[in-house]
């Protein structure tokens, strides 16, 4: 506490005790308030939330492990079915990984366009830089489902409407997070090369990029791991892969679960292989060290 | 140097260039090649073929604008008026648009001389400029025209049905009904249904004018009735954008309340049992890893379609993010402080409380915040699939194919919501740990 002088007389102690206490109070006061605002939100949330369900929460809750335990009992049984099955779907598989490393690239593409111009400091046209931020909010805030259903309304069911959908999204994304990144480069290679008379391009290309590329592409591949989750999910609603295959396997209903578990085991296993490859190499890139 | 020293390093800068020069090249290549097999697996040379050009230009026109309808029913005579076909849009007995008139022919102007009119004993004439008067006759089930044989491309004909586009508007004719559609643009009927007696008053009017309802003050009844509006049913849209935020919520905020103490299990300061951390560890990856999708397909079943079921699935992903993301902060807190508290004489649980939970709070604030607006494109799309909030209202208005400019409406609220979240979670996140950016 700097304004309160030192070497008063011991009644000022008293009175900065006192005001100590005082302020402790009110702070202790203003954060049980704050928690008490945060329990009574997610308990009347939870009342309407439990209240606008179908089923209710407490009637549910012993009923989870109903459905796990029929589709995984019924796999048991026919465990000599799931590698067929496995192989089956395995093309599936490859649809939605494509969806989501193309929407990733084309994404990554349009972000690091965004991002180069919509850093002060390095954007062509300083005069746009708002409007390219804009852009890229905009296109960060419409959820990918938006875009898969209006597509798929117009180009039909299947892989493209997903990949432009997540694509888009995934621009905006990484379009924030590469400014971010852009913004902290060191413009000093940029004016060295300025002086030696290169272009908008030549500068980016020499001057900046080798400079954010490792963090460009850990970010990238994150984005990779939430888009292939991405990709299923819009499988869900029509836009192929294997989420469209679980859909379909879900429909059937009984006698069918084999082929559901089979999908399961299927996106369970490369969501976690994608996850652990990605995080390693992301560590790599980011640490350095680790080499 | 010698002359040997200096050939070996330009021996091993010759391979680095070599090296660096085949990366440079072999990059770009791989992912052209890459693109080259998706543009075959994905067929999209093949996707002109199968796109619906149609659906394109109906859902660009129908997102801005509206259709009114003037129906007769040729076996009653009746004629009826409706906005957008719809029931809840019909006009009230005896009103009419103005470009309607007449009694005993109907007379319906479209604009720019295209003018159809609607005679006795179902007979229909339609006169468009630069085009012979088509005269159609409905009898039973057939039609009978005055068409030539030879027909341009805006007109379709069959004895059962005929179709008639025209800029101005489009004109069907099947033995049964008598259709024009009128072209305006605008949401109509967006703030009152026609039956509300505040339709077409003006906001002035509706603020200062005299009173319009004898049971109702002005105000009040205009906001019931826009907030009852059947058409657009602003109600429900509000109470979807509240579910799916409530989603959002709740899943962010219950998945950081389990993640937190978990995460402590999960990090190596703070649990030397290594048996009991790996297993932390493998049940955040699992739960992160069985995705959201599939833990809204598990818990719909226990749990019926609705909010809830959505709030949950996201719960149960993001405990599993969190955990991870948390008990990583928790290995890199510093020991210093927590000496320090302990050397007071403080007891474990006070230890964690003083003198870790300051360290971290920041770091985890920030990625719930982040959380939060992410959660909410998440509950979106959870809510398509499970069955509540906006994306289910969007979905179902996609799959009817005709309220388009309900589905526009429902983007730019989805989109507006996000942003919002956007916002409010990095206006909470400069608040609380007081660093913008």
């Amino acid at each position: 506490m700097a304004e309160i002088s030192l070497g008063g007389a011991p009644q000022s102690v008293d009175s900065i005790q006192s005001s100590y206490m005082a302020q402790v109070q009110r702070r202790r006061l203003y954060s049980g308030l704050t928690l008490l605002i945060f329990v009574v939100l997610m308990a009347s949330g939870f009342t309407v939330a439990d209240d606008r369900n179908a089923g209710g929460f407490w009637e549910g809750l012993h009923q989870i492990g109903d459905y796990p335990a029929d589709v995984l009992s019924e796999a048991w049984e026919k465990r000599a079915d799931l590698p067929g099955l496995i192989a089956k779907y395995f093309p599936a598989l490859v649809e939605t990984i494509n969806i989501a490393a193309v929407s990733t690239l084309i994404g990554a593409v349009g972000g690091l366009f965004l991002s180069l111009l919509g850093t002060r400091g390095l954007a062509k046209w300083p005069r746009f830089i708002t409007v390219f931020r804009r852009i890229s909010d905009i296109m960060r805030a419409v959820p990918e489902i938006v875009i898969a259903l209006v597509l798929i309304f117009v180009l039909g069911g299947g892989p493209v409407p997903a990949m432009i959908a997540i694509a888009i999204h995934t621009a905006g994304a990484l379009g924030k997070m590469f400014s971010e990144v852009a913004e902290n480069a060191d413009l000093k290679p940029v004016e060295g090369l300025a002086s030696t008379g290169a272009t908008w391009s030549q500068k980016m290309l020499l001057g900046v990029l080798p400079q954010v590329a490792p963090n460009y592409i850990s970010y990238a591949l994150l984005r990779f791991e939430i888009n292939i989750r991405a990709s299923a999910i819009l499988g869900f609603v029509g836009a192929g892969g294997l989420g469209y295959e679980l859909r379909n396997a879900m429909a059937w209903g009984p006698g069918r679960f084999d082929e559901a578990a089979a999908i399961f085991i299927l996106l369970f296993g490369t969501i976690v292989v994608f996850d652990q490859v990605s995080s390693r190499y992301r560590n790599r890139l980011t640490g350095g060290h680790a080499q | 140097m010698t002359a040997v020293d200096l050939d070996t390093t330009k021996l091993d800068a010759d391979a680095l260039f070599r090296r660096k020069r085949l990366i440079g090249f072999g990059i770009p290549a791989v992912i052209f090649a890459y693109l080259v097999y998706i543009f075959f697996a994905f067929d999209i040379s093949g996707l002109a073929g199968r796109a619906n050009w149609d659906n394109a230009v109906t859902l660009a026109s129908d997102s801005w604008s509206h259709k009114v309808h003037v129906t007769r029913d040729n076996r009653s005579g009746e004629v009826s008026y409706t906005v957008e076909g719809e029931r809840k849009g019909t006009y009230p007995d005896g009103q009419r648009p103005d470009w309607v008139t007449g009694d005993e022919v109907i007379t319906i102007d479209l604009g720019a001389g295209h003018i159809v009119r609607y005679l006795p004993d179902n007979r229909t004439e339609i006169d468009i400029p630069g085009y012979p008067l088509i005269e159609v006759q409905a009898q039973g089930r057939s039609l009978a025209s005055s068409l030539p044989d030879d027909l341009p491309d805006w007109i379709s004909a069959s004895n059962r049905r005929i179709g008639i586009t025209t800029p101005e508007g489009r004109i069907t004719l099947t033995g049964a009904r008598t259709e024009v559609f009128n072209y305006f643009p605008g949401w109509e009927l967006f703030w009152f249904t026609l039956d509300s007696p505040y339709h077409g008053q003006g906001l002035g009017t509706i603020l200062f004018g005299e009173q319009l309802d004898p049971a109702r003050g002005n105000i009040e009844g205009a906001i019931s009735d826009w907030w009852n509006n059947a058409m657009w049913r602003h109600k429900d849209v509000a109470w979807a954008i509240g579910e799916t935020i409530l989603m959002a919520f709740l899943g962010t905020m219950g998945a950081a309340i389990i993640a937190l103490p978990l995460a402590f299990l999960a990090a190596r300061k703070f649990t030397p049992i290594t048996l009991l951390r790996a297993t932390t560890r493998r049940l955040f990856d699992f739960v992160r890893g069985v995705d959201a999708l599939i833990w809204t397909v598990v818990l719909a079943r226990a749990f019926g379609p609705g909010p809830l079921t959505g709030a949950l699935a996201i719960l149960i992903t993001d405990t599993g993010t969190f955990g991870k993301i948390f008990s990583e902060a928790l290995e890199n807190v510093d020991q210093k402080q927590i000496e320090g508290v302990a050397s007071t004489g403080a007891k474990p649980l006070q230890r964690y409380r003083f003198g870790v939970i300051p360290q971290v709070v920041p770091v985890l604030l920030a990625q719930i915040l982040y959380f939060l607006e992410s959660n909410t494109r998440s509950a979106t799309i959870i809510g398509a699939i499970t069955g509540g909030g906006i994306g289910l209202m969007l979905t179902q208005a996609i799959q009817t194919q005709k309220d388009w400019e309900e589905v526009a409406y429902y983007i730019v609220l989805i989109v507006a919501m996000v942003m919002f979240m956007d916002w409010i979670s990095g206006w909470l996140r400069g608040k609380l740990i007081g660093r913008k950016d």
